[in-house]
């Protein structure tokens, strides 16, 4: 049961965060958080698909953790969506276009085995 | 013979202010970035473990029955540290699309991922947590991983003129 759960915290992760990426890029640069600023945000991100299918992801993967975490410790649950980092970049890359290189490469894969040894 | 050029024309207003301006645009650009990343980091970390904290009191709520699950839900909710642990996720998720509007995804996860040290070394300080060798090692990677990743450009794609609206 904890790693069922577990995959599907990864792979809605990694669903949210690229389409939230793709979204939020179409919607423009956020430029203070002031209360009206973020208001004006939310209202636009109610008419983007990008970040409503984003969120569709993350609620799945939120109530996923609520479970996860009711029967094992923050230590195990966070760590435990590490398989998301590498995927995510590889979308980064040739889905969202960034500009990846080994710096990135680099920091991905040593947050990824970070939180593998962080879950002992 | 750029030398020559530049010996030409010592004083040259326009270029000699440029660099500066360009330069003052793209720190105060990455300023409120990294302000934002900031924020992001803390109310994640508050956050997650306010919510640890609350589940923990409540119980297991996997159950085989959905009555049953939800109505574990619905005890979740009247636990203080629940209800604090979602409002501050709530902050967390409008501060991180802030963030994503501005920054690389590839930027945004390596470099928060500071999270998770600040996380188990909270669970380590205020829950009481055991932190072993290898969880040691993992701390000092991600460290490693959010000191690479900072390094690098926080935007590497285009602003389009239909996103400056």
């Amino acid at each position: 049961m904890k790693w069922l759960l577990v995959a599907i915290i990864a792979l809605c992760n990694t669903l949210g965060d690229v389409l939230n990426t793709a979204g939020m890029k179409r919607q423009g640069e956020v430029e203070d958080l002031r209360p009206r600023t973020l208001a004006t945000m939310v209202s636009r991100i109610f008419r983007n698909p990008f970040v409503l299918g984003g969120f569709a992801a993350m609620a799945v993967s939120f109530f996923a953790l609520l479970s996860l975490l009711s029967i094992t410790t923050v230590s195990f649950a966070v760590p435990a969506t590490a398989v998301s980092y590498l995927l995510e970049t590889l979308l980064a890359k040739y889905v969202l276009k960034e500009d990846v290189r080994w710096r990135r490469w680099a920091a991905a894969t040593l947050v990824a085995f970070g939180v593998v040894l962080l879950s002992f | 013979m750029p030398q020559a050029k530049l010996n030409q024309f010592p004083v040259m207003p326009e270029t000699s202010t440029q660099p500066p301006a360009i330069t003052n645009l793209r720190s105060s650009h990455t300023r409120k970035t990294q302000v934002l990343v900031l924020v992001v980091i803390v109310s994640n970390v508050v956050g997650n473990v306010s919510l640890s904290h609350g589940m923990g009191q409540v119980g297991s709520i996997l159950s085989g029955s959905v009555l049953e699950y939800l109505k574990a839900f619905a005890r979740a909710l009247e636990n203080p540290w629940t209800i604090l642990g979602i409002c501050v996720l709530i902050v967390w998720i409008l501060t991180d699309l802030a963030l994503l509007s501005r920054a690389d995804l590839s930027f945004v996860l390596p470099v928060t991922a500071s999270a998770y040290v600040l996380v188990a070394l909270g669970g380590h300080f205020l829950l009481h947590e055991h932190i072993s060798g290898l969880r040691w090692a993992g701390i000092v990677l991600i460290t490693g991983g959010v000191i690479l990743a900072e390094e690098t450009p926080d935007r590497t794609t285009q602003v389009t003129s239909e996103q400056q609206e």
